[in-house]
């Protein structure tokens, strides 16, 4: 294979690696903070995308989507208060229920506000023929924005969870919540703030990733299950793990077309998923001791 | 015996409650899912139709009323709604589905409950045996596959990649476009199919790329998928010749395709050229009046799927007409026997061709200023 099929390979697999990523850290900071997997991340994707197609229209697309991204965010919070705070210690499979029910919900919302029809956001840079080149292969700049956004947002949350008080708060009522309300933490808010975080870093992936995938008002169970695969890959809950798993499935689907059909690609990830799901649980980078003290 | 004879009397004052006398007509199409950009102009085709032909006092006395149903693109769906509209609503006809994977599901339904179905999808294989009571108005898929591979011939194109959507009408693309190739003298190299829910195709077009010996490619397919093929290739500067199937003739494709949609040849009737018509086109008077019926009264552009629902419902109400009431066996017998001039091209229809259109009926088009032009 020369260098220039690898890289055009490459990047297309990085690009969609890199969206699974940040859709499996939506599912793990709610999970950390919460013990819970909201299985309405993918639609929050959506919902950044529908939005700030909608806003675009009033405005400029920075605008537009800091917008889309802050109302993702508010309803993400939203989604917290009302339906899931005032749960004391729900089951597991109470909240698998509310949280598919809550992606029906908003998908079936999505569908009446927007309608069937298949939109889009302008490309950030030049038009949908505009490339560049790296080694030989062309690539639209649009992928690099994905790449580059997507890159910052990981970094960023890194950074936010090691550093910031507000960050170690989270982690500190994902280790232990009854430990983290006796230092005096208000765990409460720290939860309705994981929501907003997850829904608001789903909404930029949705926007970045709208003029390559097109956005319509169910693409997000789909992206869910990609995450949800990613999730498992990595070990649940473990957000670094999530990046190096979803980059892995996203080259691993990407390369794949050389071998099998284009048909196939999506039995690719649903296989990985049930693998991983039989023989390690626990996730590539995780351990099996964690795995047996956790519900999931 | 009282009870009976109350319940007739009941039955017998039911019609004079509504209009003098009414026609049932069923529609099945997937004015949602991944055909939307189909069955939508086609509901709003006959939803316009209906209105029109009551407020002109109906056919052959009757009036007709129209149960349309949203199969959501979804096989199972068309069965279900095939066997309530035929069962329980007990229809005179059934115009659609809008695919082609739910008319072939639905085929022996109308058939053995000799309800007259007129497809607006368009693989051979629904007329190809002939059903007595089905019949479909779009072109045949294998005529689009022929017209598509006489101009590779003309561009002296020899090696080819078949693309195709994961639907019922892209599998008899791919099968078709195989089949007839080698009698253009065209081989080809490569077959796909993607899934209609892709949102990326680039690793694809990296495959094709990597065949050096490709020289143009089909994509045969209905769902918006189809663009992102043509972008991705753009993108990925391979510049071979990319042609696309009658599935394609909306225009809110190339719109969503954008710059990338520019120079994309296709088959198609000549519904989206009508304007540019000499006035001699036997078409042109339909064509041109269907036309702006539907763009002023809904405020978008005419696709050629709203063409087909126009033309079942055409044809269905002039045989009614000269059957003089819905009368199933001398309705068929009459659409066996028509000549109509419709929006997808002349149809003769006759027992053993219950399509009745020819290659003639397809023009090659091809995508010039974001717009259908004739190539």
């Amino acid at each position: 294979m020369s260098l220039q099929l690898f890289t055009q390979y490459l990047f297309s697999g990085i690009t969609y690696g890199i969206l699974y990523a940040i859709v499996a850290i939506g599912f793990n900071i709610i999970y950390n903070t919460t013990g819970i997997i909201n299985f309405a991340q993918g639609e929050f994707v959506m919902l950044g995308g529908m939005c700030a197609i909608s806003l675009h229209e009033y405005m400029p697309l920075p605008a537009a989507i800091l917008l889309a991204v802050i109302i993702t965010g508010i309803i993400g919070g939203l989604i917290e208060i009302i339906f899931i705070r005032w749960l004391d210690s729900p089951s597991v499979l109470r909240m698998i229920i509310i949280t598919i029910g809550l992606s029906i919900l908003i998908r079936e919302a999505a569908l009446f506000v927007w309608g069937e029809s298949v939109r889009s956001l302008p490309y950030f840079n030049g038009d949908a023929v505009t490339s560049v080149q790296i080694f030989g292969a062309n690539i639209s700049p649009q992928v690099l924005w994905v790449i580059g956004v997507c890159s910052v947002i990981v970094v960023g949350l890194s950074l936010f969870f090691q550093f910031t008080y507000a960050g170690r708060e989270m982690r500190a009522c994902a280790a232990n919540r009854t430990a983290a309300t006796l230092c005096g933490i208000n765990t409460r808010s720290k939860i309705t703030w994981s929501f907003m975080l997850s829904a608001g870093i789903g909404a930029v992936a949705g926007c970045v990733m709208s003029p390559i995938t097109y956005t319509q008002y169910d693409i997000g169970p789909g992206l869910a299950i990609k995450g949800f695969t990613v999730v498992i890959l990595g070990g649940l809950g473990n957000s670094m793990a999530a990046v190096a798993a979803g980059l892995l499935l996203g080259i691993v689907e990407s390369f794949s077309i050389i071998v099998v059909p284009m048909a196939y690609q999506e039995v690719i990830s649903i296989a990985i998923l049930l693998i991983v799901l039989f023989v390690r649980p626990h996730g590539l980078f995780g351990s099996s001791e964690t795995a047996c003290l956790q519900d999931f | 015996m009282a009870l009976a004879a109350g319940a007739a009397l009941l039955f017998a004052f039911l019609p004079s409650t509504g209009m003098a006398k009414t026609i049932k007509i069923g529609a099945i199409l997937a004015e949602s899912g991944p055909a939307g950009f189909l069955g939508q102009p086609e509901a709003k085709t006959l939803r316009m139709l209906v209105a029109q032909t009551n407020a002109r006092g109906g056919v052959a006395g009757y009036k007709v009323e129209l149960l349309l149903k949203d199969s959501a693109g979804k096989k199972e769906q068309a069965v279900s709604l095939a066997r309530q509209l035929i069962e329980e609503d007990k229809v005179f006809a059934i115009i659609g589905p809008t695919r082609s994977g739910s008319t072939m599901a639905i085929k022996n339904i109308a058939e053995q409950a000799k309800t007259i179905l007129i497809s607006c999808a368009s693989t051979k294989a629904i007329v190809d045996p002939v059903a007595k009571y089905v019949f479909k108005t779009p072109q045949n898929d294998s005529l689009a596959a022929r017209m598509i591979l006489q101009e590779m011939k003309k561009e002296g194109i020899t090696k080819i990649a078949v693309v195709v959507g994961g639907t019922g009408f892209g599998k008899m693309g791919k099968m078709f476009v195989n089949k007839l190739a080698p009698e253009y003298g065209i081989s080809v190299l490569m077959n796909e199919t993607y899934s209609p829910r892709a949102t990326d195709l680039s690793p694809l077009v990296t495959k094709m790329m990597a065949n050096k010996d490709i020289q143009g490619v089909v994509n045969w397919s209905i769902v918006p998928a189809q663009t992102i093929l043509a972008k991705n290739m753009r993108q990925q500067k391979w510049n071979v010749p990319l042609f696309l199937s009658h599935g394609f003739g909306n225009i809110k494709y190339v719109q969503a395709g954008g710059a990338a949609m520019e120079g994309i040849k296709f088959p198609a009737d000549r519904l989206l050229i009508a304007d540019s018509l000499p006035a001699s086109n036997p078409q042109r008077a339909v064509l041109v009046k269907y036309k702006h019926d539907y763009e002023s009264k809904y405020h978008e552009p005419v696709s050629t799927f709203g063409g087909h629902a126009y033309d079942a419902f055409k044809i269905l109400c002039k045989a009614i007409a000269k059957a003089g009431g819905p009368d199933t066996e001398k309705v068929r017998t009459a659409i066996e026997n028509m000549t109509f001039i419709g929006t997808g091209g002349i149809f003769h229809f006759s027992p053993t061709d219950h399509s009745g259109l020819k290659i003639d009926a397809f023009d090659m088009m091809v995508v010039k200023n974001g717009k259908f032009t004739k190539f």
